[in-house]
């Protein structure tokens, strides 16, 4: 138990900081490289919530193919490499606000409701995480679901060839 | 480990996207700002699906990936696209509809 509070500890501070890194940065590739330690982080927190399966998923398709995406995105578009272009507007100081305020008001509400209840990892715990369980609920009672996704990607993949073809 | 630990760290991942998103001018950077906000979700998914010990939360947050995947496609199809039509991708120039 003690391990596994160290554990999260060190990954939390990690992605917090990589993630302020993703907003704060002046760099367009430092930011990509920043949100891969948010990503990788939270694919370890779904391990210490032994959710193997979601873990893996996370890694493929987040580090391996949305991270890309992002490189080439900024690749294309040929956005500011050494910070000679400012990439933050003007709004920052009540975005800063604004944030704080809605994290206050989460904490608050978090605390409140769930106190210091505790998560179980036990057996049956890591019995339900195994990737036939996940298997078997995609395919049995969210199979439709599944298909409207997969109509929604197919749908989307058409979409983003169709607005950013040349003609 | 307490559930609160994990709801709280999604709150936090959530307003730094919260943030990202209104402070930041460049296109791709605010798409990634919405990928934080759309960790935050999961993580928060995944944490309940372990408080419940329930598989459920764990295919929402399959099914959340899987969106997220589209939505990055075609918003950076659209970023793209704004690059390609006003040689900037700072969201800032995107203001004809402005009176």
């Amino acid at each position: 138990m003690v391990a596994e509070n160290v554990a999260f500890w060190i990954i939390a501070a990690a992605m917090a900081g990589a993630a302020i890194g993703v907003v704060r940065t002046q760099n367009v590739v430092h930011a990509a490289l920043f949100l891969v330690v948010v990503l990788a982080g939270a694919a370890a927190q779904y391990i210490l919530l032994a959710a193997e399966f979601v873990a893996w998923v996370q890694v493929l398709v987040y580090i391996g193919a949305i991270v890309i995406l992002f490189l080439f995105g900024i690749m294309l578009t040929r956005a500011p490499m050494r910070g000679d272009t400012e990439l933050d507007n003007d709004q920052r100081w009540i975005a800063a606000v604004t944030a704080l305020f809605v994290l206050g008001v989460l904490v608050f509400l978090l605390v409140d409701a769930f106190g210091d209840r505790a998560i179980k990892v036990d057996d049956s715990l890591r019995a339900v995480g195994l990737s036939q369980h996940v298997a078997d609920s995609i395919f049995r009672t969210y199979v439709m679901p599944f298909e409207i996704v997969s109509m929604l990607l197919l749908a989307a993949l058409v979409g983003a060839v169709a607005i950013a073809r040349r003609d | 480990m307490q559930i609160n630990q994990f709801l709280i760290l999604s709150a936090f991942l959530f307003c730094t996207g919260i943030y990202g998103v209104l402070a930041r001018r460049n296109g791709v950077l605010v798409l990634m700002s919405v990928e934080l906000m759309l960790n935050a979700v999961n993580i928060n998914l995944v944490a309940f699906a372990a408080f419940n010990h329930s598989v459920s939360g764990q295919v929402f947050a399959l099914f959340v990936i899987t969106i997220a995947a589209a939505e990055v496609g075609v918003g950076l199809a659209i970023v793209l696209l704004i690059y390609r039509n006003l040689r900037s991708p700072d969201l800032d120039h995107v203001d004809q509809l402005k009176g």
